[in-house]
């Protein structure tokens, strides 16, 4: 088979695609084709559709349609060349793309540049394990959006939400909003893993009851859900004998976790993350494949679109940089996850970069008043006082290009949560 | 009137109606289940036993054996997956150094070839993932897998094709015989054939009962499971067991014909004959088991649990044949658990062969023989991929993303002669919404292929699995989002 030559490929066109694609072109690359299984552009924000995405990017709240349709429009006006219906069937180290469509069957690209963004998805109720029947009624709560932002269905009429990440929170407004009556949320942890705006706006506001150290024991029900077995648990998360109690219902849904969509990314054997699930890339967003890029939340799952966005548009730019031979790949450097922090990303940092670099992760408890520590070597290179760190809302840092020479190569970069300020 | 009425369209059932399929014959097939292969079949370890440990001169061994022969050129024959794994046995202790030794001589009575003893580094050499303390194991090399519901989807098929008429969602309560007939009373009417074959599973007893002098007690043991997603390098390539014990088996760990990881079954007698739900001792039960084969078990790749219920006879063995004690022209399949799965083809021929010459059956000189079943897309070569797209456009829209399943395959899954009626019938049948997302992404698609292939008005009919499963309970009026 022909292997068609391409300066860029992107691999889907959700918030991640489009903003890597439009920094990429107008970094000047022009020979670049986005792919994007789904028949429209925008990923998952197109059954989004309530608002408060953009507000940090474009300073002014919208819906996830309105947010996607800003950044198809731009790509529109630059020309880049957007295949809908195309599903990338593999992907290797030599940056030869596989992808089939309806229109033009089965097709393959090589590519100097590869930009993974194929986004993440939920995890089912399978991989909790949870014991029980399997009726209708059990949804991955993004299921249960498609079904009624998308198709105009009700997934349900008497609803409990097991976990309190975004998605459940959100979708528990919607269907309260929508007739139903939502009846708890059961959160296993502390803490809820979803941003506090969501808590407030989401449950407190409608009065449904969340349960945290809570967990569903067992499903009940043979054809169609007909109730749920709820415990508390105790600090090792188990479930504690005689807390049970049970909740009549017909929906389960759940909200326990994004996975970073990686197949492909498994395909190239590019080296992957445990802690985060996607790759493991240094700060020009490269996976351990020379010319595989990655980002938004097929890398980590993030919070904010927003932050999507501009990671995204990063890793465009240097997969740009790297097909025009621009690029400076020396004094690279391990940035570690030190006491209190999960799955810091980049993994490696280029100590030389003159833009500065951003740092993400999230805390793995709540933390309060606690410092947000940066150490190499002996040298703290920042130790900063927080109110509040959490879960649910990751935290950015900048390191700039003074604090970033003050790091010797050899070194390690060690992000963490103290108690005490640092130095 | 029928000639015959088969009570069960698991792999017992179907694997007597397509060897019916050979003689002229009219023939209906009824079941309970919203599909066919809904009660032991479908939830099953999914092995061919080669027959090294069924106590010789039982129906057991026998079936198994002849069974296990015919496996490979049975499965090839309906081009549904068969892989010849090699199985291990393996033993801790003295004494299951004597059970072992025990079940190679036995090996040798039932005529399974190649099983030899092996120490614990030949083993280890196999299998590097084993628990190091194993002291030493039985070697199988003629176990296979093979994909249960996969194979019973096809013999529906196949019966189909040769005219055999399937009655689903319809419960039988009694049977009773007249002069030269029997009449089979259901919760659908009543049906009347010149024979009845009883392949009713856990319910295969009451119906034995009512026409019968002699009693017979099926007691249902469930057995439940863990599901372990696919790997790029699978930890194991062989079946293994530990040394059986008086209620089975074991928790065994096998790889699945599409590359999973298996782990299962406890075995615990319930009072309900339909409870497939799994409960969190039976599934702790499984995993401290299994730790003894896998000492480094890990659950983080689990994708789902299920359970599947055995039918148990007290006695401890298969009943095959012309039903004891009762009328002439009412044959039976009773007491199918482990190794069933195995024994299917051979109870196929046996029983048939019973029930056509009770019924004195001419052969039948338009018998189809079984058509393969299309290759899955994800097992495709590039070339194969682009000739099947060429002859249907609908191989070119992926729907379910973890297995790579087209449309055209969900369309055909609906179209086949004994197709898919709800999600899961599909699902079963293609894989789509089988991965690691269990169907997060496709089951909204497969819902509408479903609409569109059934001829329903909306999405309101479509059930996950039959009638009281509706996937949703309302539709928005128009514009309300």
């Amino acid at each position: 088979m022909t292997e068609i030559p391409v300066d860029i490929i992107i691999i889907g066109a959700g918030p991640a695609g489009l903003a890597a694609a439009i920094a990429a072109k107008k970094a000047g690359i022009d020979s670049l084709i986005v792919f994007e299984r789904d028949e429209i552009p925008g990923g998952i924000l197109n059954q989004c559709i309530h608002t408060g995405f953009g507000l940090h990017r474009f300073k002014v709240e919208l819906t996830g349609p309105e947010y996607a349709h800003r950044d198809v429009v731009e790509a529109e006006k630059l020309g880049i060349d957007i295949r809908l219906g195309v599903t990338v069937l593999d992907l290797n180290q030599d940056k030869i793309v596989t992808c089939i469509s309806h229109e033009k069957g089965l097709e393959k690209y090589k590519a100097k540049a590869v930009i993974l963004a194929m986004g993440c998805r939920e995890r089912p109720r399978g991989a909790l394990a949870t014991p029980g029947t399997r009726p209708a009624g059990v949804y991955a709560a993004g299921t249960a959006q498609k079904f009624l932002n998308m198709q105009g269905y009700m997934p349900g009429n008497n609803i409990v939400i097991l976990g309190s990440g975004d998605i459940g929170l959100i979708m528990a407004r919607r269907m309260v909003l929508q007739g139903a009556n939502v009846l708890a949320c059961i959160e296993i942890m502390p803490y809820s893993s979803g941003l506090n705006r969501n808590i407030v706006q989401c449950l407190e506001d409608f009065n449904i009851p969340l349960y945290l150290e809570h967990t569903v024991v067992d499903i009940k029900g043979k054809n169609r859900l007909e109730s749920v077995i709820v415990a508390k648990v105790d600090s090792s998360r188990t479930p504690i004998p005689g807390s049970e109690f049970e909740i009549p219902c017909d929906t389960l849904l759940l909200s326990v976790g994004l996975i970073p969509e990686n197949e492909l990314t498994d395909c190239a054997q590019a080296e992957m993350s445990r802690v985060t699930s996607g790759p493991v890339v240094n700060s020009h967003f490269e996976t351990s494949v020379e010319g595989i890029f990655a980002c938004g939340n097929v890398l980590h799952v993030h919070d904010l679109v927003d932050y999507v966005s501009s990671e995204s548009a990063a890793a465009g730019e240097k997969a740009a940089e790297y097909v025009l031979g621009k690029r400076d790949t020396s004094k690279l450097i391990d940035v570690v996850d030190g006491k209190g922090v999960r799955g810091c990303v980049p993994q490696k940092i280029f100590i030389d970069d003159k833009q500065g670099i951003d740092l993400m992760f999230r805390p793995d408890n709540v933390y309060k008043n606690h410092y947000l520590t940066l150490t190499a070597g002996d040298k703290v290179l920042m130790s900063q006082r927080k109110m509040i760190l959490a879960p649910g809302e990751m935290v950015n840092v900048r390191l700039n290009e003074d604090k970033l020479s003050l790091i010797s190569e050899g070194e390690e970069l060690v992000v963490s949560i103290t108690p005490e300020k640092a130095g | 009137m029928y000639d015959v009425i088969i009570i069960g369209a698991g792999i017992s059932g179907l694997s007597t109606a397509c060897h019916l399929s050979r003689y002229s014959c009219d023939m209906l097939i009824l079941d309970r289940g919203a599909d066919v292969s809904e009660g032991a079949t479908k939830a099953n370890s999914g092995i061919v036993h080669a027959g090294y440990d069924a106590t010789p001169g039982t129906e057991k061994a026998r079936f198994n054996v002849k069974g296990a022969r015919m496996y490979e050129d049975f499965c090839k024959s309906y081009g549904v997956p068969y892989q010849k794994t090699g199985a291990l046995v393996l033993g801790f202790t003295d004494e299951d150094e004597n059970t072992l030794k025990k079940l190679l001589e036995r090996s040798v009575q039932n005529e399974v070839p190649g099983c030899r003893l092996l120490t614990k580094d030949e083993a280890l050499q196999m299998e590097p993932n084993l628990n190091p303390d194993i002291a030493l194991a039985l070697y199988v090399p003629e176990s296979a897998i093979t994909s249960p519901y996969e194979l019973t989807y096809a013999l529906a098929d196949h019966a189909k094709i040769n005219g055999a008429k399937f009655l689903l969602n319809t419960n039988v309560e009694s049977l009773s015989h007249e002069e030269n007939h029997w009449l089979v009373h259901t919760d659908n009417g009543v049906y009347k054939a010149k024979a009845v074959i009883n392949c009713a599973g856990t319910g295969a007893d009451v119906l034995h009962n009512i026409i019968s002098t002699k009693q017979v007690k099926i007691i249902p043991r469930r057995g439940e499971y863990y599901l372990l997603d696919r790997l790029e390098k699978p930890l194991f390539s062989m079946t293994i067991f530990q040394v059986p014990t008086s209620m089975g088996k074991g928790v065994l760990v096998t790889p699945t014909t599409h590359g999973n990881l298996l782990i299962g079954p406890n075995a615990e007698d319930i009072p309900l004959e339909d409870d497939t739900a799994t409960t969190r001792d039976g599934l702790d039960e499984v995993f401290t088991k299994a730790k003894r084969t896998w000492q480094d078990i890990s659950l983080r790749t689990v994708i789902t649990t299920f359970s599947g219920i055995r039918a148990h006879e007290k006695e401890g063995d298969f009943i095959i044949g012309k039903v004891e004690g009762a009328p002439a022209g009412a044959f039976e399949a009773i007491g199918i658990e482990s190794p069933g799965l195995s024994a299917g083809p051979a109870i196929g021929i046996e029983l048939g062969d019973m029930v056509a010459e009770y019924l004195k059956l001419s052969k039948n000189t338009n018998y189809m023989p079984p058509t393969p079943q299309p290759k899955p897309f994800n097992g495709m070569s590039d070339d194969e991929k682009k000739l099947a797209y060429e002859k249907d456009p609908d191989y070119g829209k992926i729907v379910c993303r973890c297995e790579q399943v087209t449309e055209a395959e969900i369309r055909h899954s609906i179209r086949r002669p004994v197709g898919a009626t709800s999600v899961d019938g599909v699902k079963r049948r293609t894989r789509a919404g089988m991965g690691r997302c269990q169907g997060g992404f496709c089951s909204l698609r497969v819902a509408e292929i479903l609409k569109e292939e059934l001829g329903e008005d909306n999405l309101l009919t479509i059930t996950k699995m039959g009638k009281g499963s509706e996937m949703l309970t309302g539709k928005l009026s128009e514009g309300e989002i």
